[in-house]
């Protein structure tokens, strides 16, 4: 904490009183027959046969640049809605999120396509996230080099679907951790791969962090939040329950837990 | 540590700041932040889509090459399927119900194999199209990029289809003793205009199709539909011909059979002189439908931005 006193904290993510609502369809009346779903769509109205689910409740918070952020908290208490809200992806139902630059969710799997080879798949990940050509070429062998895909011979021209699922887990987080990211959101990925690439990975983490940025972790795995993160939010039933450094929260939510 | 409650205050033992006791849009403010998941105006959407040129194209490439690359033959598949397409049309239309109305058969089957690929054109973009975001919600929820890049990356899919597609057209004109000549130049800019009014299209039904999933069971009977009503194995003219002719004028300037009747006398030899064939201020139209689908579409899908994904 001793470096961020005595430089300016310039705030990366603001979200003030943040409120998320899903709407589910045709969920209300537990009723999937036909007439039931015309009774609706005849009904009109104030959109009846829709569930609204609450999934964030009034979340505040400022993040810093420089921070790494572990969010914490049992399965459904709002981690991953939260962190869409906060690439905004997930309009806000009351409540604001206000970020520098475009904080992106290290999610780039949704634009990999099995059927095509490693290396086309390079090249189209990194083109979604909105990297150039010319930086991509600059990045290829790094993030190639990254995943150790090739360590076990040439499989980077083979396609997708014929890796195992620790290397495509692999490649696809040296993908979407091959761009400078202002804010960067990573949702349970490091839990893939084998444990020399776990720690490959934090070590890119901390690396991201240096570059000026903000990382904010989800993790169900208190020693990876505590090898990255220097705060942590810990959120229950979309409250935010404690926001504080990494050792004092991560003990109280252990002895919630009951560990 | 501390407690947070609903005060909106930094609760990390932070550093006394000057930013204490400033509002959290203050705050935003006097950084630069800005609102996450604001709908950009339209010039700088514009500007951000261009941006993204080389993903939308190298998406659609992606696409196309993902289709085939479990079959056995491959890329092969991209002039075989609407080789094999016309093929069936053909035995259909052209040897059991006749549909060719006394026209020579070196003239109808060129005829029924241009309509049938420029109108698949259409109607396989307008299916892409519904599915373009409903179909890549994961896509759409995980990364930032304009989202007018899906409708337009599977409108270039479909259109690279298409130019496969031209080389067996190509080989069945030749075949049936069309000749390369001057008016096959003109091929360029009826694809072009009908490229424009199916990525138009494309984005209507993005659109729609993002609030109403529904329409990708509906759609394929209103595309058929359109097919039969706009001389894909037919001449309209010749088929009307004891009907009133504001039926077939109707038909006539629907911009599917546009788009056809243009490709048709462009490739065909002996298809008949423009007079006869084409309807009057035929280019205008083309044009027209082709500005009027485009801008308005992709005006229509910019409104929404901000909401595809959500739920």
């Amino acid at each position: 904490m001793a470096e961020q006193t005595d430089r300016t904290m310039i705030p990366t993510v603001i979200a003030d009183e943040l409120h998320i609502v899903y709407r589910v369809n045709g969920a209300k009346t537990g009723k999937g027959s036909a007439t039931a779903a015309l009774s609706r769509i005849i009904k009109r109205g104030e959109e009846r046969g829709v569930r609204k689910v609450h999934a964030v409740r009034g979340v505040s918070f400022t993040s810093y640049r420089g921070e790494a952020i572990g969010l914490i908290g049992s399965n459904g208490s709002g981690k991953s809605t939260l962190l869409r809200a906060i690439a905004g992806l997930l309009p806000a139902e009351k409540g604001h999120v206000y970020t520098d630059g475009q904080p992106s969710l290290l999610g780039v799997n949704a634009a990999l396509m099995n059927d095509l080879t490693g290396e086309r798949n390079v090249i189209l990940g990194g083109l979604a996230m909105g990297m150039s050509r010319e930086q991509i070429r600059a990045r290829y062998q790094d993030i190639v080099d990254f995943s150790g895909i090739n360590e076990k011979g040439d499989f980077i021209t083979l396609p997708m679907r014929t890796y195992s699922s620790g290397m495509a887990a692999r490649l696809r987080f040296s993908i979407a951790a091959a761009k400078d990211h202002d804010v960067l959101m990573i949702d349970e990925a490091l839990a893939t791969g084998d444990r020399k690439f776990q720690k490959r990975s934090e070590a890119r983490i901390r690396e991201l962090r240096k570059e000026a940025g903000t990382v904010f972790l989800v993790s169900h795995n208190n020693k990876s939040i505590r090898d990255t993160c220097d705060r942590v939010l810990w959120l229950e039933r979309g409250e935010l329950r404690l926001d504080g450094p990494t050792d004092e929260v991560l003990k109280e939510y252990e002895k919630f837990t009951g560990k | 540590m501390s407690e947070t409650t609903h005060d909106g205050g930094v609760a990390v033992s932070a550093p006394p700041s000057p930013d204490e006791g400033l509002s959290a849009a203050d705050l935003a403010a006097k950084y630069g932040l800005s609102v996450s998941g604001a709908r950009p105006g339209l010039a700088s959407y514009v500007r951000q889509l261009w941006g993204r040129r080389h993903f939308i194209l190298a998406f659609s490439q992606a696409k196309l090459t993902a289709q085939y690359s479990q079959a056995k033959l491959g890329q092969l598949w991209q002039v075989a399927t609407p080789l094999l397409n016309a093929a069936v049309y053909f035995l259909i239309f052209g040897l059991i119900l006749k549909a060719d109305r006394g026209m020579e058969r070196e003239v109808y089957i060129p005829f029924l194999v241009t309509g049938v690929f420029v109108f698949t054109f259409t109607q396989s973009s307008v299916m892409a199209g519904v599915r373009a975001i409903s179909g890549n919600l994961g896509l759409v929820r995980a990364l930032h990029f304009p989202r007018a890049s899906l409708p337009i990356s599977f409108s270039l899919q479909q259109l690279q289809q298409l130019l496969f597609s031209m080389i067996v057209l190509f080989v069945v004109a030749v075949g049936f003793g069309s000749y390369p000549r001057l008016s096959w130049l003109l091929i360029v800019p009826v694809l072009v205009l009908q490229f424009l009014f199916n990525t138009g299209l494309a984005m209507i039904m993005a659109r729609m199709g993002a609030k109403t999933p529904d329409l990708a069971q509906l759609m394929p009977f209103v595309m058929r539909t359109w097919m039969y009503a706009s001389g894909v194995m037919f001449s309209i003219p010749l088929m009307l011909e004891e009907h009133p002719k504001w039926i077939a004028d109707i038909l006539q300037y629907n911009p599917a059979a546009i788009y056809m009747d243009l490709m048709r006398f462009a490739l065909i030899d002996g298809y008949g002189p423009a007079s006869k064939v084409l309807p009057p201020h035929v280019w205008a139209v083309a044009g027209g439908w082709a500005v009027l689908v485009a801008v308005g579409g992709f005006v229509y899908f910019w409104k929404a931005e901000e909401r595809y994904g959500r739920g």
